[in-house]
């Protein structure tokens, strides 16, 4: 259950924010989460809803922005979108892939009043 | 209300009454402050792990500027990490300096298992949590001398999910399947086989009484990682435990050897590759 370690991260960049900022409650966290990152985005809203009871993002709602991945194959020589680790390459069919995006777990936005 | 300059409507009720607001409108002050009940867009951009990642950095630094090559084991439950572990410091305490950090959630019989072999070695226990973090290793490195010029070898928690998403400062994730485990698990669990950069079958011995295809097993491993390098070895006979040692070998040297060039990182160091 890393997404409750994740969830406690989110907690803490939202604090540095509010301090710096100054705002008092976040109605929405919007986060972009790849198809390869090592995140289930329903075990992270189950364990963000608890850890950020009694803050300011007590009640916020977690708005997810899927990034598709992409990787480079070798033997088409060009980019191709994959959505796991461990899939064929739509061209070819083969095996021989490069992960290059895709991985990311990111807040990308808070909306805050 | 606005917050900053009490001006507007007061909502707040101190036992039950509400409370006189400054009636001044906001018309009749400049305001240079946001109003509190305006929602805004605060952009962010920052990695979840952002955190984690720095506690990394720093632990990176401190094993390249004493030119240690670490190690993190990584394996679910009962592959044998801590066998191979304890053979493996026996084989090369003599030769190299050598430190340990287990990382379990509960009791100290692993470390204890290490300092019978001669080497120190720190236990990290994680209590519920499922693995470790950067900043744990911090922790445990104000306990543990580094070992100048040798390898420090980190046994995560048995866990072949969570431990992949964090980085420890290591210079290379080792991931551990043992035969006695389906072959498939690389699909099954393809994030810590994507993470890691060696994967060991370990209990090639028990190979005669167990189902397990060991070619297939690769092939799997290469679909989700195409530059995973694999050895096959045994930690209770002993099989293919030479390539298992010049590899943590190699992998020493070409940190000493960054060390006394002045470079930070160690990746992709070359080693041997069995198919």
């Amino acid at each position: 259950m890393h997404e409750m370690s994740l969830s406690r991260g989110m907690i803490d960049i939202i604090q540095d924010y509010a301090a710096k900022s100054g705002f008092r409650r976040v109605d929405v966290v919007r986060l972009e989460i790849g198809a390869l990152s090592c995140v289930e985005p329903a075990a992270l809203e189950f364990c963000f809803e608890s850890v950020a009871r009694d803050t300011v993002a007590d009640g916020a709602k977690l708005e997810i922005i899927n990034v598709a991945g992409e990787a480079w194959c070798w033997d088409c020589a060009r980019g191709v979108e994959v959505d796991r680790h461990g899939d064929r390459c739509p061209g070819c069919g083969g095996f021989r892939l490069k992960v290059r995006s895709g991985d990311a777990m990111r807040i990308k936005e808070l909306e805050v009043v | 209300m606005c917050t900053t300059c009490g001006c507007g409507k007061d909502d707040i009720k101190i036992d039950g009454e509400q409370r006189a607001g400054d009636n001044h409108s906001h018309a009749e002050h400049r305001h240079d402050h946001q109003h509190s009940n305006e929602t805004r867009l605060i952009e962010v951009e920052q990695d979840l792990l952002a955190k984690n990642n720095r506690y990394a950095a720093e632990n990176r630094r401190r094993f390249s500027s004493q030119g240690v090559f670490v190690v993190n084991l990584v394996s679910s439950p009962g592959s044998g990490k801590t066998t191979l572990l304890v053979r493996t410091v026996s084989a090369l305490v003599g030769q190299a300096p050598i430190a340990v950090i287990e990382g379990d959630q509960q009791t100290s019989r692993d470390v204890e298992r290490i300092r019978s072999a001669g080497v120190p070695g720190v236990q990290i226990n994680t209590g519920k949590g499922c693995h470790l973090d950067a900043h744990m290793i911090g922790h445990a490195l104000e306990q543990l001398v580094l070992p100048e010029g040798g390898v420090l070898f980190i046994e995560n928690v048995g866990n072949l999910v969570c431990p992949a998403a964090f980085d420890l400062g290591e210079a290379h994730k080792v991931v551990i399947i043992s035969v006695t485990e389906g072959e498939d698990k690389p699909l099954k669990y393809p994030d810590m086989f994507a993470a890691a950069d060696m994967m060991i079958v370990n209990k090639v011995d028990l190979l005669p009484y167990v189902e397990f295809h060991t070619k297939r097993c690769v092939e799997y491993a290469k679909r989700v990682n195409p530059e995973i390098e694999v050895l096959i070895l045994s930690a209770t006979s002993g099989a293919g435990l030479d390539d298992w040692y010049a590899w943590v070998s190699a992998g020493r040297d070409a940190c000493l050897a960054a060390r006394d060039f002045g470079e930070t990182t160690t990746q992709h160091l070359p080693g041997p590759v069995h198919p």
